[in-house]
């Protein structure tokens, strides 16, 4: 279907069936029990999800595929959400030319950085991508705050141009709306204990990024993708034999970095608000993190490894000492308090630090990241003909 | 392709799954229709203390949640009462807000916007946070004040300088008891005049960013309508550390002032730079050279250690104030923790109080009621002496501190001594001159 093969139609249509049912997956647990804190089903971070599921997916395309690491894309995911929060302070808050816009600025951006970044391999392209988001961060923090609002970012104000935009009603305030659907628009399901949030902005976020999915099986299928695959399997034979590698490296750094744009764009769209933060390196380590623990080069595991990362600081980081003490109020005192302290440095402000155990785990015990985990366990079960599957939707070749 | 075999009976089947799954919405959704975003409809109530827990500002974010675990339990009924007890208005009970027991979540702003308004989000989305607040840093106050706006909460910031908090950045739904960086200026500048002289030439050393703007143009319209000369302002990075080569041209410019509009470790790594440079040691236009720190804190006197020793700053509210409020404060903080509280967590207990005191006195803990209930309040009892909230831009008007670094300290604690309490109408300015729009209050649903 589509094009596909049936391996990868199985595949798009399970990653559909979860992001269409994710507000219900994620929210496994009743409203008022004491699981509650687990849930990870409200509209803010299952966007999120979404929106670093594109990002991910687009930089597994450059470093999964040509095994280019770049640590800037968090520059073209900053470039992207400044371009969106311009077309909706001045154009519309329709959020389409904002997500047009951004893929565009992105484009043009990657293009002019790894035009420059490509000239080099291994680590000094690296360290030259990490130069130009640094670059990118200080200048939009400070010598271009009158265009990026400075530390304090860019929100959509009440006096605005917007173009397009009628006047606002009385005591409105301007919302992203897509063609009248405002993005934070919720239906909120009740069944039993339980209530399901279904929010149009992260259906919205879902469906391109069900699209970015598909674009990104197709490149791997491509021969454009094969052509990436020698790249980094070995560049210097490429180019002996007279293939020049170079267009094909840029092709896919614009590429990624226009999917980094795209996720910039949505999140504007989802939350109005840009600051230079998102174009710090860490922004763009987060994402080379996330390829690796859920699997480099495999189709779904940058997905995966968002997931993770994402729940791991919008959940892990919530808890604090009172709610461990009302787990573990059943014990006797002394011994709640010696659990407690235990528990303690790898909850709230500690979640780096039980993000890092994890990191370590995976990259020690499982180096093809979570889908070699998955597989290992659809391997133990017997499930031979679901390994294979994998296999091949996966090809897990381990990060280098 | 995968081929579909059309069967009557397996279309029958079909269309009766789809069927009942379509109609199970409208059988199961409790269509609750709330009057405003999160109205809190069981025995207790959830506020959303959003404080940076890492990042440069984490001493500041540990002493707020300090300061708002203290103020729940006051508000609970719990503890001595704090200044409950001192406060001008007496609505407050000491059973929770409205007769719901107060419970509150917590989340880590990393002093980034981003990440501030992500967990700000999951409190109002997730927990049914009703009121937001705390924060260390005026880029995310003015983030997640907009954040509430849209949501339809009320916003109450925490620590937060800048001007743009409640100038250009401003929302109805937002709140600010801490003064800014205007209010530094207005209150600066005489003491400066009666202690240095009308004539002095400034050299200002700037952090690069919205905060060091404001107060820079803040000090510098106050000391240049004494008479004051700015000789230079010079910008400095926000990641510097080591400020030598900022400090070395101060002295070729034949200036005798330096003013420091730095904070935190910045003001920390400069003051000490300065210092050590021997500048107040030296003798220009035949005066003795001085510097000047626009905005003080205990924690950063902390980390300069000897290096504040004379320097005049100016502060929102000090522990060793001898009024009535501070004294219950200090006594039920230090009681708690074992040490005085910071202005951060001043700031964030007074806030708690003044949200939970306003959704009393409206009757409801709508925005719009108790917006409207904060607007133009007056109280006292609060460690600042008399203290008005603005309606037009949502700015506590107050007393301001001007602090020295103390020569002789006692404590670790003791570090700034109060050199003078301007008064309120020296720094009250018109809500008018930095622009921006309150826009009307949103209660959201």
């Amino acid at each position: 279907m589509f094009g596909l093969n049936t391996k990868d139609t199985r595949l798009l249509i399970l990653v559909a069936i979860l992001v269409v049912l994710a507000p219900f997956i994620l929210n496994p647990f009743p409203e008022n029990s004491a699981m509650a804190q687990f849930n990870a089903g409200y509209p803010d971070l299952m966007q999120r999800f979404v929106i670093f599921g594109i990002f991910a997916i687009g930089f597994n395309i450059l470093f999964g595929l040509t095994g280019y690491l770049s640590f800037g894309h968090a520059a073209f995911l900053g470039v992207g959400s400044y371009a969106a929060i311009w077309m909706m302070k001045l154009l519309t808050m329709n959020v389409v030319p904002a997500i047009i816009l951004s893929v565009v600025f992105a484009g043009l951006f990657s293009l002019l950085v790894g035009w420059i970044s490509l000239r080099r391999s291994g680590i000094y392209f690296s360290i030259l991508t990490l130069a130009f988001a640094q670059m990118s961060y200080s200048l939009a923090y400070s010598v271009l705050t009158p265009i990026t609002g400075g530390e304090t970012g860019l929100q959509p104000k009440l006096n605005d141009p917007r173009i397009l935009d009628g006047a606002l009603a009385e005591g409105a305030t301007p919302k992203a709306n897509l063609f009248g659907l405002e993005m934070g628009a919720s239906y909120e399901l009740g069944i039993g204990g339980w209530l399901f949030t279904l929010n149009a902005g992260y259906y919205i976020a879902g469906v391109l990024m069900l699209a970015s999915f598909y674009l990104a099986i197709r490149i791997f299928r491509s021969p454009f993708g094969m052509m990436l695959r020698a790249v980094k399997s070995n560049q210097q034979r490429m180019n002996y034999t007279g293939l020049n590698s170079k267009p094909y490296t840029l092709a896919a750094f614009v590429i990624s970095g226009m999917y980094a744009g795209l996720a910039g764009g949505l999140m504007v769209a989802m939350d109005t608000q840009a600051g230079p933060e998102r174009m710090f390196w860490t922004v763009g380590g987060e994402v080379v993190l996330m390829t690796i623990l859920g699997g480099a080069g495999t189709l779904i595991g940058p997905v995966l490894g968002a997931g993770m990362i994402k729940y791991m600081e919008n959940i892990i980081s919530k808890i604090n000492s009172k709610i461990l003490h009302e787990w573990f109020a059943f014990m006797p005192d002394g011994v709640e308090d010696f659990i407690v302290n235990i528990l303690y440095p790898f909850i709230g402000k500690g979640w780096h630090l039980t993000l890092g155990l994890i990191f370590m785990a995976v990259v020690i015990f499982l180096p093809g990241g979570l889908v070699e985990g998955g597989q290992r366990i659809a391997r133990l079960f017997g499930r031979g003909k679901k390994a294979s599957e994998k296999d091949a939707s996966g090809k897990t070749t381990p990060a280098e | 392709m995968s081929k579909t075999n059309l069967t009557r009976r397996g279309m029958l089947k079909t269309s009766a799954v789809a069927g009942s799954g379509l109609a199970l919405p409208t059988i199961f959704t409790a269509q609750s229709a709330a009057a405003f975003t999160n109205e809190p409809t069981g025995s207790s109530v959830t506020l959303g203390f959003n404080v940076p827990q890492t990042g440069p500002y984490a001493d500041e974010g540990a002493d707020e949640l300090r300061a708002y675990e203290l103020a729940v339990e006051h508000l609970n009924g719990g503890g001595d009462g704090g200044m409950m007890n001192t406060f001008s208005s007496k609505a407050l009970q000491g059973n929770g807000i409205l007769g719901k027991k107060v419970e509150y979540v917590t989340g880590d702003t990393q002093t980034k916007s981003d990440a501030a308004r992500a967990s700000a989000r999951s409190m109002i989305e997730k927990d049914g946070a009703v009121m937001i607040t705390g924060g260390s840093s005026s880029g995310v106050a003015v983030a997640v004040q907009a954040l509430c706006q849209e949501a339809g909460v009320i916003f109450m910031a925490g620590l937060t300088h800048s001007n743009d908090t409640t100038g250009k950045d401003k929302k109805a739904n937002g709140f600010r008891h801490f003064f800014n960086s205007y209010m530094s200026g207005a209150a600066l500048a005489p003491i400066l005049g009666d202690n240095y002289g009308k004539d002095r030439r400034a050299y200002h050393l700037t952090a690069d960013y919205n905060w060091g703007y404001t107060t820079e143009e803040a000090v510098r319209t106050s000391t240049e309508a004494m008479g004051w000369e700015t000789v230079a302002a010079v910008k400095t990075p926000l990641t510097q550390t080591d400020f030598s080569s900022y400090i070395a041209p101060v002295l070729q410019s034949g200036a005798d002032v330096l003013v420091l509009n730095h904070y935190g470790g910045n003001m920390v790594n400069s003051l000490t730079n300065a210092v050590q440079f021997g500048l107040r040691d030296k003798q220009v236009n035949g005066k003795n050279f001085e510097i000047i720190v626009p905005l003080y804190s205990r924690l950063m006197a902390k980390g300069a250690g000897a290096n504040v020793k004379g320097i005049f700053g100016s502060t929102n509210w000090h522990w060793s104030l001898q009024d009535e409020g501070s004294k219950a404060f200090v006594q039920s903080f230090g009681t708690k923790y074992g040490f005085p509280p910071s202005q951060a967590a001043h700031t964030c207990y007074v806030q708690a109080l003044l949200y939970a005191d306003a959704v009393e006195r409206a009757g409801s803990f709508n925005p719009c009621a108790v917006a409207e209930a904060l607007e133009d309040f007056e109280f006292d009892g609060m460690g600042n002496g008399k203290t008005l909230y603005r309606a037009e831009d949502h700015q506590c008007f107050k007393d301001v501190l001007v602090v020295k670094g103390k020569e002789n300290p006692t404590s670790e604690f003791d570090l700034l001594e109060i050199v003078e309490v301007t008064p309120t109408s020296q720094v009250t300015y018109d809500a008018s001159i930095f622009g921006g729009e309150l826009g009307s209050c949103n209660p959201g649903a």
